[in-house]
């Protein structure tokens, strides 16, 4: 489904992704691990457009989409959270999310209806499905961090992706939190079979829900399998896990 | 802040008793006013006009006064240089400043905020420039005086109330406008550019139709300028214009719908009372400006807005801010 080839990228010579390749196939979950600094934040701009590659190509369903403009990324099923809350402050929670459903059902450019005609059902569920649905008139500034990332994921789901990308999804959670989720991606996962790319450091989630493993270290590839496979695998421990 | 213009509470009562004021003021007030009125309300929707890009787009719109002036001047030289009937020159002024600013916008919306900001004021000047030297046609810095208007808008009282019904056009097409999808998610743009552009919008066509849209009313207020002083010069495209209605937008409040109303009333009323020191003028905006910064960063609506305390009142109109 999606195909990152030997992806790179320089911040004034400083090559943060140097050489990171990856596959994720449809219905999959796979997690990318690596140290702080890995470059596993920038790889994911990479892939929706946020940044632009130096090198290396990203392909998608089949099509190359190196380079896009990131609303054309997002168009095309690729959907995001980010790791430091990216939310809209001044609008409330069912406004957030509704923005990112009117983008996907092509409605933004309506001028003269009340907004409160548009999908109103379809936010609702989504808020409900994220646990949101009893704040959603609340000021999105004012959420707690825990809600903030929730919202986060609410918005991206809001795009009714193909792909979702999650960079740190718990970040920051308290232990009740990050089970709820959890069990959110699982269940994300199994009703609608979405397909999930994130990246982790809470390493209990990450062998707990993923079903193949990326581990990156200093921009590159250095391993991806089941895993099993990756936590046998001597570099990583050296790499990761054993750093820890 | 729809909830305290339009909806919850005392609101609806306090417009009709405004609206019937109104309606009345010309056979109570002396002509005077009446002229401060229609001067209040074109300046309402010129100052309504920016703050859907400014207040709600976020965007660094910092010479607005040209697309007022570019809309007032159309319909000037077309009242006096052409035969073409009246009403083609009401519905080019708007026209014209729409397409002034898509034109200028399309090269504003590719850069960063502050740059775009500087590359509004530059070609703004320019146009300015050339408004204030071609005598031959705009008739250079001292302006086209005297314009004749048809008969419909003969006489202070009855262009009043045009002007009024105009006011009232404007206001409800830039209420829906700001309810709208369009408006939410000009709004979400303000907010967060990069996570707009991550949940598949266009930014910056939607930044694009929100200054067409915007520099339509500005030429709208611009040829209603044309009707309630009979006469154009090139201060309306001076960046000293655009500075006042960016004031007016702050004082009255970026965030809130109907706050540039107020500003409007505000700084026309002081430029009106207080301006006869015109040489003063710039000086007392500077003032204001730095009053605004320091003591009402929400401006006065925003002020009331939190001072009223009315807990659900004030949840309802930050709903949808
Ligand atoms: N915009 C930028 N300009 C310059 N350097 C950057 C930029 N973004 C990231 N970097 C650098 O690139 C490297 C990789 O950063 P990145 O955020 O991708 O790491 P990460 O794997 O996501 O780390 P973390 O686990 O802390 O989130 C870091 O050394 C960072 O300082
Ligand atoms: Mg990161």
């Amino acid at each position: 489904m999606l195909r990152v080839e030997n992806a790179q990228k320089d911040f004034d010579g400083f090559k943060a992704v140097n050489g990171a390749s990856l596959s994720v196939e449809k219905g999959e979950i796979v997690a990318v691990i690596g140290p702080n600094g890995a470059g596993k934040t920038t790889l994911f701009n990479l892939i929706t457009g946020q940044l632009k590659p130096n090198g290396g190509t990203i392909t998608f369903l089949g099509e190359d989409i190196t380079s896009m403009p990131s609303h054309r990324i997002c168009k095309k099923g690729i959907a995001r959270s980010f790791q430091i809350a990216n939310i809209f402050h001044r609008l409330s929670v069912f406004r957030n999310v509704q923005v990112s459903v009117l983008s996907q059902k092509n409605r933004n450019l309506n001028l003269f209806l009340s907004s409160d005609s548009f999908f109103v059902k379809e936010t609702q569920s989504i808020l409900k499905n994220a646990g949101l649905a009893d704040k959603h008139q609340e000021i999105a500034g004012s959420l707690s961090h825990g809600d903030r990332r929730l919202l986060e994921i609410a918005i991206a789901l809001g795009n009714e992706p193909r792909l979702l990308i999650l960079d740190e999804p718990t970040a920051g959670m308290s232990p009740e939190e990050t089970a709820t989720t959890i069990s959110l991606i699982k269940r994300l996962a199994e009703t609608r079979g979405l397909t999930i790319l994130f990246c982790e450091h809470d390493m209990d989630v990450v062998f707990g829900v993923s079903h193949r493993i990326m581990v990156m270290e200093q921009g590159r590839t250095l391993v991806q399998g089941k895993p099993d496979e990756v936590k046998n695998n001597l570099e990583v421990q050296r790499a990761y896990l054993g750093t820890e | 802040m729809r909830a305290i213009d339009f909806q919850k509470g005392r609101t609806p009562i306090f417009n009709s008793i405004l609206l019937a004021f109104l309606i009345l003021a010309p056979a109570v007030l002396p002509a005077f006013y009446i002229y401060i009125f229609s001067v209040i309300f074109v300046t309402a929707i010129l100052a309504m006009s920016l703050n859907l890009v400014v207040g709600h787009g976020g965007l660094y719109q910092f010479h607005h006064g040209v697309f007022y002036g570019i809309g007032a001047y159309t319909l000037a030289l077309i009242l006096t240089k052409t035969d073409l009937p009246p009403w083609v020159g009401f519905i080019a002024g708007p026209v014209c400043a729409a397409l002034a600013g898509w034109l200028i916008g399309l090269f504003c919306v590719r850069l960063s905020r502050l740059y775009f900001g500087m590359l509004q004021i530059s070609l703004g000047s320019l146009i300015w420039a050339v408004t204030f030297r071609w005598y031959a046609l705009t008739g250079g810095d001292d302006g086209i005086h005297g314009i004749e208007l048809p008969g419909i808008l003969s006489g202070i009282t009855r262009s009043y109330y045009v002007i009024l019904i105009v006011l009232s056009v404007c206001l409800i097409a830039l209420y829906r406008i700001y309810k709208s999808p369009f408006g939410i998610t000009l709004r979400a743009i303000r907010d967060n550019p990069e996570r707009c552009a991550a949940v598949g919008i266009n930014v910056r066509r939607h930044q694009l139709l929100a200054i067409v849209i915007a520099t339509f009313f500005a030429g709208v207020a611009g040829v209603f300028f044309v009707v309630v002083e009979r006469s154009v010069f090139p201060d309306l495209m001076f960046w000293v214009l655009s500075l006042e209605i960016m004031i007016m937008c702050l004082l009255g409040g970026w965030f809130t719908f109907s706050g540039p109303i107020l500003g409007a009333a505000i700084m026309v009323s002081l430029r009106t009372f207080a301006g006869v020191y015109t040489e003063y003028w710039t000086l007392i905006l500077g003032v204001i400006l730095i009053l605004l910064i320091f003591f009402l960063p929400e401006g006065v609506m925003g002020f009331i807005a939190l001072k009223l305390k009315r807990r659900e009142l004030l949840l309802e109109a930050k709903k949808d801010i």
